[in-house]
């Protein structure tokens, strides 16, 4: 029987202040009565411009502001961009400075998963999950700032290696401290995935099927919950090559998919980060170099929201032509939009989260 | 791995943009991102970057202020993002987009900031 019902069409905003959001992002929402039938985004409010600063600053000392791009993805934007001044000058990394990169980008992506699945438990009124998985997620810190001295930027990462190396002792902490956030974390994980209310939430809702997932520029775990086996750590880059791991993947495409693919992630991180330890080579952590670099060269990095690339144009001076950062979320906005269309308004905000969106990288 | 084996770039004049594109769009590869970088006064290098798995190809344009690039849009829709940031912060002309934000996507507190 055709539906003959007057359907009230009204244009919500959402953001750029919202509870569930701390960073700014402003969609406007097309809805026919309660249900969302376009959205129209809107971005750029603190945009800041850190790409050009490039031009002002010396090659090396850039590093150090590649990452403050963002304050949870800092480690892996400034490996990215080290990794692409180290292809243009065609520097040979020591071996244990590979695996210690390795090491930390994994640790910064356990901080990460735990951060999200925290801030969804809040946009859903799951609190206490949020205050357990940001409890667990110190102990992360708490690592990263015996080995690197910093929480939230570790500034490690130079041109040709490593700033600091790190004790025998520090590396048993770490380990230590993986195996028994992996017990503490497994009763976290399994009461959210197993819960009643969070199945009834999340089930079915924000599907997206793999072969628009790929057409609309998705990555990282987004991509992954609609089943596309794609993940840049396989390609091998730093010490990813040496260690053992496949791709956590899921078939159906809808929030649960993504919180139950960055969950497993969680645990293959801790599982990569044993295995850094346990085949941690010794050596140096630096190689020197002299010169300056000329020439471009992109490559691109698995950041714990998804594939990052890193462009960098050098003219021989110490001063850069041009360093560009693409976001995973950047590249997930077309797919987020493409899931919130057809869903329920009180649904957008849990489901805008499940995307695990960074708008400090976004407004680079 | 040296950058030159890492990054092949194909160099093509702005009228073949197009064609180019929709070969590569054929070839099933998908939008990784678009770039603008400010060579010399007013002249703009735009690198257009496509995927397929891990696979991935560089193609790039050079412009100035006077000429207009087409828009992707209509080979690959996402592209409008890219389009929208390369003419908030360089000021480069795109025609025929699928979502102008006539140069409010960026809220830049001066007029193309990387022109």
């Amino acid at each position: 029987m055709a539906d003959n019902s007057i359907k009230k069409i009204s244009i919500v905003p959402f953001g750029p202040q919202h509870p569930v959001l701390p960073e700014p992002i402003h969609l406007d929402l097309v809805l026919q009565d309660e249900k969302v039938i376009d959205a129209l985004p809107s971005i750029g409010f603190v945009h800041r411009g850190l790409e050009k600063l490039v031009e002002k600053r010396d090659f090396q000392e850039f590093v150090l502001i590649a990452e403050r791009t963002c304050g949870i993805c800092s480690f892996g934007h400034g490996l990215g961009y080290v990794e692409a001044i180290e292809s243009i000058m065609d520097l040979q990394v020591p071996e244990r400075a590979k695996f210690l990169r390795t090491m930390w980008a994994e640790l910064a992506r356990m901080h990460n998963h735990l951060m999200w699945l925290g801030l969804l438990g809040d946009a859903f009124g799951f609190e206490s999950l949020f205050m357990e998985t940001w409890r667990l997620r110190e102990r992360v810190l708490d690592q990263l700032e015996l080995t690197t001295g910093g929480r939230v930027i570790f500034s490690v990462n130079k041109v040709g290696g490593l700033r600091r190396d790190v004790t025998p002792g520090m590396l048993e902490s770490i380990r230590k401290a993986v195996e028994s956030l992996e017990k503490d974390c497994r009763i976290v994980t399994d009461t959210f995935l197993g819960d009643h209310d969070v199945l009834s939430r999340m089930k079915g809702v924000g599907k997206l099927s793999p072969e628009r997932a790929v057409e609309l520029g998705c990555c990282g775990p987004f991509l992954r919950a609609s089943g596309v086996r794609r993940d840049l750590r396989t390609t091998g880059y730093e010490a990813y090559g040496k260690l053992k791991f496949e791709p956590v993947i899921s078939l159906d495409g809808d929030c649960y998919a993504r919180c139950e693919v960055r969950i497993k992630e969680l645990y293959q991180s801790m599982d990569l980060v044993k295995q850094c330890i346990e085949k941690m080579p010794d050596g140096e952590v630096f190689v020197p170099f002299k010169g300056n670099p000329d020439g471009e060269c992109m490559v691109r990095i698995e950041q714990p929201r998804g594939e990052a690339l890193y462009y960098v144009k050098a003219n021989g001076t110490k001063f850069l032509t041009r360093y560009r950062n693409r976001t995973p979320t950047y590249s997930n906005i077309p797919g987020l939009i493409e899931t919130i269309i057809g869903a329920e308004l009180a649904d957008v905000a849990m489901m805008i989260l499940t995307i695990d969106p960074c708008i400090s990288c976004t407004e680079r | 791995m040296s950058s030159k084996e890492i990054m092949q770039v194909k160099d093509i004049p702005l009228d073949r943009l197009l064609d180019e594109v929709t070969r590569i769009h054929y070839e099933d590869y998908r939008l990784m991102q678009i770039c603008a970088t400010k060579v010399a006064e007013n002249r703009y290098e735009i690198l257009y970057t496509f995927g397929k798995g891990y696979e991935w190809k560089h193609v790039r344009v050079t412009v100035s202020h006077e000429e207009k690039v087409p828009s992707i849009t209509s080979i690959f829709e996402i592209a409008y993002l890219y389009e929208n940031e390369i003419h908030d912060l360089f000021g480069i002309q795109i025609e025929m987009m699928n979502y102008d934000f006539k140069g409010k996507l960026f809220r830049t507190g001066v007029q193309f900031p990387f022109a």
